[in-house]
């Protein structure tokens, strides 16, 4: 994994999440932009990002790749925060529904370190 | 835009373990000129999309690759890549050259290699298609992005597992007369249910195969086609493309594919035409919920609706908006980097009147070619001579 996104998983585990909101048109989005997405602005600065989102949807893995080889299945939930933003990550718990509170953090397997959403 | 469709052709889609891609796209571009009734050696442009040839096959920089096994070394050759969209964007450029006056004689074809390469690393290879860190990392695949789009839009509009695979039914049996498809048998909507998830609400038949398989097609200018008596009953008349974000997660809907719907508008407008206007489409049906999102984004149905397009057979050869006649990817295959331009030879039979399920007077076509999981997508027109439009 790039450096930027190990940057952002240890400031995950530190307590200290971020995302990135825009001086010009408040759109928020995620690291490691320099652009804002929605207007093109240069002007984006680091937010501190809350540390529970909301299930948007998910789904569990059957066939997966080969990093994961071994581990299914495991269930992968996009989730909202209250901030404008979504992230992806591996559901840790005994079951999921939409609409659900989870809490943001990091696994780690042999392969590396990923986010997880930890039911609330 | 008018740009001749003069010859069309596409290999037996399915497996080829005793093949490879060289030779499925000389057999593909062989093929189309021989359609075409002209040489090689009048070709000015040559247009190849593939995606992962890399990976698969430890192979990249196919366009000349197509070149040099055509005896045209010399002619200018690129690779387009845009996923699986990636041969979309070849007719793109193809017709685009022509029109600008770039070339007269521009071959367009598409291959992609799947079956050789293991489940495990060939979901990996797919996954490129996705954003590698925010999703790959935490085990998404790309079959689970759809998941995430599928459960998000049955979700919001109470759609059932039962009607998103009356889209698979529709498609198998429409692959049923088609000579190149995979899968040319039927099935129920219980064997979709039952069928091994892949990652629910994505089951196995709710997906396109693993295929192997090649597509070309010879576009030429009108004057060139005059000049040299060619029969070319199809054209290109409209082109549109677009792109989204690169990851699921910052889309502002996650069920709604913009890039489709920017790209739709385009080329409708580039061809002068009206969604109510198509009366064939070819549409990216790489999962159940593809073809539902895709008949909305062409503007065939209101988001929502696009669900029970296939339940209430609108979508049937003989409805009010037949989708996919080919079998589409689900019945028949989808070798990614050939699936954009696999589409206009679907078309161009339907135009010529000679497709296996041939549409009654099938004028006005539509081809809709997707990257990733929506991030880009092509649209393109086809039209019959004499039909209205295509200024
Ligand atoms: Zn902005």
């Amino acid at each position: 994994m790039p450096s930027w996104f190990n940057e952002l998983l240890d400031a995950v585990e530190a307590g200290d999440a971020f995302y990135l909101s825009c001086a010009d048109c408040g759109a928020s989005s995620l690291p490691p932009r320099d652009v804002c997405p929605e207007c093109g602005s240069l002007e984006l600065s680091e937010q501190e990002l809350s540390t529970t989102a909301t299930v948007e949807t998910y789904t569990p893995i059957h066939v997966t790749i080969p990093a994961f080889s071994g581990e299914t299945p495991y269930t992968v939930v996009v989730a909202g925060f209250d901030e404008g933003v979504r992230l992806t990550g591996q559901f840790v718990g005994d079951e999921v529904e939409m609409g659900d509170e989870v809490r943001l953090g990091v696994g780690e397997h042999d392969e590396g370190r990923y986010l997880t959403f930890e039911a609330v | 835009m008018r740009v001749n469709v003069a010859g069309a052709y596409s290999t037996k889609f399915g497996k080829h373990p005793e093949s490879s891609a060289r030779e499925l796209l000389t057999d593909a571009c062989l093929g189309a000129l021989e359609d075409a009734d002209v040489s090689p050696v009048e070709i000015d442009g040559i247009h190849v999309g593939n995606f992962m040839g890399e990976l698969t096959d430890d192979q990249g920089h196919m366009g000349v690759m197509t070149a040099d096994y055509l005896g045209t070394t010399g002619v200018p050759a690129t690779r387009s890549e845009s996923a699986c969209a990636s041969s979309g964007w070849a007719v793109r450029e193809a017709a685009q050259a022509v029109e600008s006056g770039t070339a007269d004689v521009a071959l367009v074809a598409g291959v992609e290699m799947m079956h050789a390469t293991g489940i495990e690393r060939l979901t990996d290879a797919l996954a490129n298609a996705a954003d590698n860190e925010y999703e790959n990392s935490c085990g998404l695949t790309f079959p689970g992005i759809f998941a995430l789009i599928a459960r998000d839009y049955m979700d919001e509009f109470g759609v059932t597992r039962e009607e998103l695979a009356e889209v698979t039914v529709k498609n198998r049996a429409n692959g049923v007369d088609n000579p190149i498809a995979q899968y040319q048998e039927g099935v129920t909507v219980d064997d979709v249910l039952e069928a091994r998830p892949i990652a629910p609400p994505v089951g196995m038949l709710d997906s396109c195969p693993i295929t192997d398989g090649a597509s070309a097609v010879l576009l030429v200018s009108p004057e060139y086609a005059d000049e040299n008596g060619l029969d070319a009953p199809a054209s290109v008349v409209g082109s549109g493309a677009s792109s989204a974000s690169l990851a699921l997660q910052d889309r502002d809907v996650l069920s709604r594919t913009r890039a489709a719907e920017r790209a739709a508008e385009r080329a409708y407008e580039h061809a002068g035409v009206a969604p109510e206007d198509v009366d064939v489409a070819e549409v990216h049906d790489c999962f159940t919920i593809a073809e539902i999102l895709a008949v909305e984004s062409l503007g065939f149905f209101e988001r929502g609706e696009g669900a029970y397009a296939a339940v209430e057979g609108e979508t049937a050869p003989d409805g009010r908006i037949p989708v996919n006649t080919s079998g589409g990817l689900i019945a028949k295959g989808h070798p990614v980097g050939a699936t954009g331009v696999a589409q206009v030879v679907e078309l161009a039979k339907q135009i010529e009147g000679e497709h296996p399920t041939q549409v009654e007077g099938a004028e006005t076509a539509v081809a809709h070619n997707v990257g990733g999981s929506g991030a880009s997508t092509t649209v393109h027109v086809l039209q019959a001579e004499g039909a209205g439009g295509g200024s």
